[in-house]
């Protein structure tokens, strides 16, 4: 054996077989994700050395065979083929299901690979009644089995040293030479099993007591209308102080870099094109982060696919499938992530829908947009009983951005052409006690994709907004007095009064029309615009910008922010596609320049309509 | 008889599969001539429903169902 021999192992199993416990166990932190070259999938690798052996740890999406559905499982295939190929597979076996998690290791088995099997979830097997002779499926099937529990670390530190030594591929013929059907595969696995395990006594799981209640015809849905509530109040509560923090050490940043950088067109391009760009990105992480902590948790425990078993027959009818949900409800926090998340629908069409629909799901960038309007609207002190009137109009705007995904999905469904049915043969894992570790990784990322995927976009759209709101075909406006006269002049100035004759039909002005361009990044800059516009200097300070922007008057007098206008652009901001990053996502996903460019029409054709419907009726 | 009219809690022997786009998936999900299958649990709108199929839950919507010919285990207390 050569010193530091590299080992390249790929591991693969079933869905919730306990893979990614193995994996996070095995390889602790030190996880690095990377793009498989011409695919969008990112594989998480892991290294650890053992005696004198690296070992490259490959994890791959949960499959059930070999012949992939969903995105998620065809990327998981192909890891198998990359150059260099892998050495070993680890096989992932949870042994309470060994029949149905054999399926795939028969397929796998086919190629010749050296393997190596683990088995989890053996106390849930105990449980069952289920006894494994492990000597002889280690005979049977000629390669080695090692027994692991990820949550105690029971048998971690053997598996690793295997890892590091010679492996063997299994010579267990699965199927025949002629016929690989499979048929013939699960009839194979039925004699191994036949001859290795036994069925000692039938044991009830507590799993099937707890989905009598949650996936009762009314207990059901009241439990995950509470699990919503306790979700969302949690994103905004406990995120409001992270974010202040964020929004603090931005503001301390900017103003040491102020004092630091000589004067001229890079300072401000750092302060108020980077830095602005990079801190909008930031300060959205605490509410995605937690949000995904949460999704995490209902899908580590299982209880996601119980909430995916009573939503299905609803969704179906609107084009979309109980797989749908999981996208759907982080779209609340980012469109970016949650399109990321369909990966694991497999009917095209499903996927598509859900991807064109999600972002009319209102993302945490139109919260600060809809709290600045909302104010205007509303008097803080109006009341409906006990119920603020400012509170139930920010939920009606929840509800509208819903509707709309639901609505827009029908549509959809009607438009798009595909001829493979949808299907949802779906299974219903058994109810876990939250794995921690599983959770807090997978959360932090998902937070981390969507810094660097929605990150790169922002900060480039940013940058060069940041350009258009500062310079202008008027060259000598360096000594221009007023922030806010420097941007009517300015590029973006001039856009906005282009677009007026455009957007008047829904109540807007050009100084509106400069804040819809200079939104186009992200939507919460709309704030920060107006906050130019208006000449306020803290842009935190909502009062004050909601001031300036009640005393803007029309030429005859009235007021600009009728409440006709502030509830069009509330509308206008919950439907239009504002957002590259979304772009850029869907395009990746999609493969194809065709659906963004679809997605950013249909949605702002749907703005404008409902923001001047609104305006008609109230304006 | 069709999987779809196997009663809640009556344990069947899956016969056949018949042909369809989904075939497969089914066949990979364990839903193999010789499988015991027994529906456990309706979705509140009566479809899809969960069966315990050999060692796991697996769901999936009538349509579904409906390819998969069983032959009851009690014939006379099936239905």
């Amino acid at each position: 054996m050569s010193d530091n021999k590299k080992i390249k192992i790929v591991l693969a199993g079933n869905p919730n077989c306990g893979k990614s416990s193995l994996f996070n166990s095995l390889t602790g932190l030190k996880q690095k994700i990377t793009n498989v070259p011409g695919t969008t999938i990112e594989n998480k690798v892991g290294r650890f050395a053992i005696e004198d052996s690296f070992i490259d740890l490959i994890d791959t999406p949960g499959t059930y065979s070999f012949n992939p559905k969903s995105l998620d499982e065809k990327e998981a295939v192909k890891v198998f083929f990359e150059d260099p190929l892998p050495d070993a597979i680890l096989y992932v076996a949870d042994a309470a299901n060994l029949k149905r998690n054999l399926f795939y290791f028969s397929q796998l088995a086919q190629h010749g690979i050296p393997m190596v099997l683990a088995l989890t979830m053996l106390d849930i097997a105990d449980f069952k009644g289920f006894e494994i002779d492990i000597d002889r499926l280690e005979k049977e099937l000629g390669i080695r089995i090692y027994k692991v529990n990820a949550r105690t670390g029971d048998g971690i530190a053997e598996l690793k040293k295997a890892l590091g030594q010679d492996q063997f591929a299994p010579h267990y013929a699965f199927g025949s030479k002629e016929d690989h059907t499979h048929e013939s595969h699960f009839v194979s696995i039925n004699k191994l099993l036949n001859k290795t395990t036994t069925l000692k006594s039938k044991r009830e799981l507590v799993s099937n007591k707890i989905d009598a209640w949650a996936t009762h015809p009314i207990l059901g849905y009241l439990m995950f209308l509470v699990v919503l509530l306790v979700i969302f109040q949690s994103v905004f509560s406990l995120a409001a102080y992270p974010m202040d923090w964020i929004e603090n050490g931005f503001s301390l940043l900017s103003e040491w870099l102020s004092a630091v950088l000589p004067d001229g067109w890079l300072k401000k391009l750092v302060i108020n094109g980077l830095v602005a760009g990079v801190a909008g990105v930031v300060v959205f992480v605490p509410q995605i982060a937690i949000l995904f902590f949460f999704m995490g948790l209902l899908e580590d425990t299982g209880y996601m696919a119980r909430v995916s078993f009573i939503m299905d027959k609803m969704l179906r009818g609107l084009g979309l499938s109980g797989k749908s949900v999981v996208p759907l409800l982080s779209g609340a926090a980012c469109a970016i992530p949650a399109i990321m998340s369909t990966r694991n629908i497999e009917n095209w069409k499903d996927r598509l829908i859900t991807i064109m629909v999600t972002p009319l799901m209102s993302c945490s960038a139109r919260l600060p947009v809809y709290t600045l309007l909302i104010s205007m609207a509303i008097p803080s002190d109006q009341y409906v009983g006990i119920v603020s009137v400012q509170a139930l109009l920010m939920l009606g705007m929840y509800v509208l951005g819903t509707a709309a995904a639901l609505v827009a999905a029908v549509v959809f469904k009607w438009i798009i052409r595909h001829d493979v049915p949808s299907y949802f043969i779906m299974e219903l894992p058994v109810y876990h006690v939250p794995r921690w570790g599983n959770i807090w990784i997978n959360m932090w990322q998902k937070s981390r994709s969507f810094v660097t995927e929605a990150g790169k976009v922002i900060l480039v759209v940013s940058v060069v907004l940041w350009f258009l709101a500062s310079y202008g075909p008027k060259t000598d406006q360096t000594f221009s007095i007023q922030e806010s006269e420097k941007l009517v002049e300015s590029y973006a100035g001039h856009f906005g009064k282009t677009l007026e004759p455009a957007i008047l039909p829904i109540g807007f002005n050009w100084k509106i029309g400069i804040s819809l361009i200079t939104s186009f990044a992200a939507r919460e800059v709309f704030v920060g615009t107006m906050s130019t516009i208006y000449s306020v200097g803290d842009e935190d300070n909502f009062e004050q910008i909601r001031d300036k922007m009640r005393k803007d008057t029309l030429a005859n007098g009235k007021p600009v922010y009728s409440l006709g206008v502030v509830l069009s652009l509330m509308v206008f901001y919950a439907f239009a596609m504002q957002c590259m990053g979304t772009l850029a996502v869907v395009y990746k996903e999609t493969k194809s320049w065709k659906w963004p460019v679809i997605q950013f029409v249909y949605m702002t054709s749907l703005a404008y309509l409902g923001s001047w419907i609104t305006f008609n009726l109230f304006g | 008889m069709k999987l779809t009219e196997l009663h809640i809690g009556k344990i069947g022997r899956i016969r056949s599969v018949a042909d369809s786009p989904f075939k497969e998936k089914l066949q990979e999900m364990g839903c193999i001539p010789g499988s015991l299958i027994k529906p456990i649990l309706k979705a509140p709108l009566g479809d899809p429903i969960a069966y315990e199929l050999e060692e796991y839950t697996l769901s999936m919507r009538k349509n579904e169902a409906e390819t998969i010919e069983i032959r009851p285990l009690d014939p006379i207390f099936a239905t």
